[in-house]
């Protein structure tokens, strides 16, 4: 691998045990930033207003990304279209530090994820098994997030998609050595991943979870499920108070494993989100891309 | 000895495995009631200053540990943990610990894309690999501090009497020799 991939990997790293939260405006992400983000994901419209509003939802205006960048010092992200080669192109020329080929946004193509080693900055995508996973990793992803179900403040696919990653991880883990070529085969993925993750005991870059994350208490299981840290996505402003619940989904993050502190985090934190049941939904994202 | 890694957000984990790899006893310093675990060194890891700085006064580190810095616990912080450190951050009206007599630019590389990996020559070691992730320099300095690194005319890592830090992340390279440096120098 090169400089470039191992500089990205490392980025990620130093994201660990952080918060990583959508937002609208530079106003969001300054209310973002100064309550504990650990990076802002700059979209037009949060996942929950995506999901309300239908339609084909694309790469964000990159004037209105530009202006979140120079509201912050914290690193800025931003979505693409899962496949969409020109708009990941577009974001690394304004020098986005972090791109999401994501679900939340209608997919470009429906059979090719972007050559994400053919560029310079690094990637984050969404993965629901560890097949998915490794192929994103395969592709150049330099960072993985579970899909969960964004928009939905139920987190019940997150954990889901949390829980089996690491459950296959143990698998292969527990395999002789002669068995990885079979299971590279059923995981439909390169064997030299699968023996990577079998001499690591875990990806080989940074795992995030996302995807319907709306408390303090959904942030803590995520982290004791394994995951490094978690994205926050329609959570925080479609809440009662963004800043005091972006602060409590931040100590509960950093705190995952104090239910002392926990309990006191989350107190009064007046509504969160509505959310929808799993279902409810009519639109699952995260069937988007494999 | 023991060592304790602040571990609020960022690269804490590297700087274990660090620790572990040379066989010195490390622990995690999440809230205030860790310390009385009473490190003989700190380190302040990678990770966002801004993060940092905020759980810091939440989980009532903040003063406690600033106290233990300038009474002279030996400290060595790595990018972020640098920040944390220094008196002055340019465009900043506030700095963290304000406990090392240097001035800090943020993001001095640029974003992401101004990321890079270079061997450069550190003081009393020699030749090592350095990574700098969206990395701060080091613009000013005052009469205690040592400067240990340059690259490209760039001030990179500094000492004086109990604190280390540098602008690049040797836990993020199998090259340990800072680390060794800060144990045997410092602490």
């Amino acid at each position: 691998m090169n400089d470039r991939y191992e500089l990205n990997k490392n980025l990620a790293q130093m994201l660990k045990g952080g918060v990583i939260m959508d937002v609208t405006t530079p106003d969001q992400a300054k209310i973002a930033e100064d309550a504990g983000a650990c990076a802002v994901m700059a979209l037009e419209r949060i996942p929950a207003d995506i999901r309300a509003a239908g339609g084909v939802s694309r790469m964000s205006d990159p004037g209105m990304i530009k202006r979140i960048q120079e509201a912050v010092t914290i690193p800025v992200m931003a979505k693409v279209r899962i496949g969409h080669i020109v708009e990941a192109q577009i974001l690394q020329a304004i020098e986005i530090d972090f791109i999401d080929e994501s679900e939340v946004l209608s997919p470009a193509d429906d059979v090719f994820h972007i050559d994400k080693s053919t560029f310079d900055v690094p990637f984050v995508c969404g993965a629901k098994d560890l097949g998915e996973a490794l192929r994103r990793i395969g592709e150049g992803a330099s960072m993985i997030r579970t899909k969960g179900e964004p928009g939905t403040g139920d987190i019940i696919q997150a954990v889901r998609h949390m829980r089996l990653i690491n459950q296959q991880i143990r698998n292969i883990r527990n395999m002789r050595e002669d068995e990885l070529f079979e299971a590279a085969k059923t995981l439909q993925v390169p064997y030299e991943l699968v023996r990577l993750v079998f001499d690591l005991g875990k990806l080989p870059v940074v795992n995030f979870a996302a995807g319907g994350i709306a408390t303090p208490a959904d942030a803590a299981l995520m982290m004791q499920l394994g995951a490094e840290g978690v994205f926050v996505g329609s959570g925080i402003f479609k809440s009662g108070n963004p800043a005091k619940r972006a602060q409590a989904i931040v100590k509960a993050v950093t705190n995952f494993d104090d239910p002392d502190l926990l309990a006191h985090v989350s107190e009064g934190l007046g509504d969160a989100m509505v959310g929808i049941n799993e279902q409810e939904i009519r639109l699952l994202m995260a069937e988007r891309g494999a | 000895m023991k060592i304790g890694v602040l571990a609020l957000q960022g690269g804490f984990a590297e700087h274990s495995r660090a620790l572990d790899t040379l066989g010195i006893p490390n622990f995690e310093i999440r809230k205030a009631t860790d310390l009385n675990k009473g490190p003989d060194g700190l380190i302040i890891p990678g990770g966002e200053s801004t993060v940092m700085g905020r759980l810091l006064h939440e989980t009532g580190l903040f003063f406690p540990l600033k106290k233990m810095i300038d009474t002279g616990l030996p400290v060595f912080g790595t990018c972020a943990g640098m920040i944390l450190l220094a008196r002055q951050i340019t465009h900043e009206p506030k700095p963290y610990f304000c406990s090392m007599d240097i001035s800090v630019k943020r993001n001095a590389f640029g974003r992401q894309m101004g990321s890079f990996h270079t061997t450069g020559e550190f003081l009393e070691i020699g030749d090592i690999p350095m990574t700098f992730i969206r990395a701060p320099i080091i613009e000013m300095e005052g009469p205690d501090i040592q400067i240990l690194a340059s690259v490209d005319g760039n001030k990179v890592a500094a000492r004086n009497k109990t604190m280390l830090v540098t602008a690049f992340h040797p836990e993020l390279t199998a090259n340990l020799q800072v680390l060794q440096y800060f144990l045997a120098k410092v602490v």
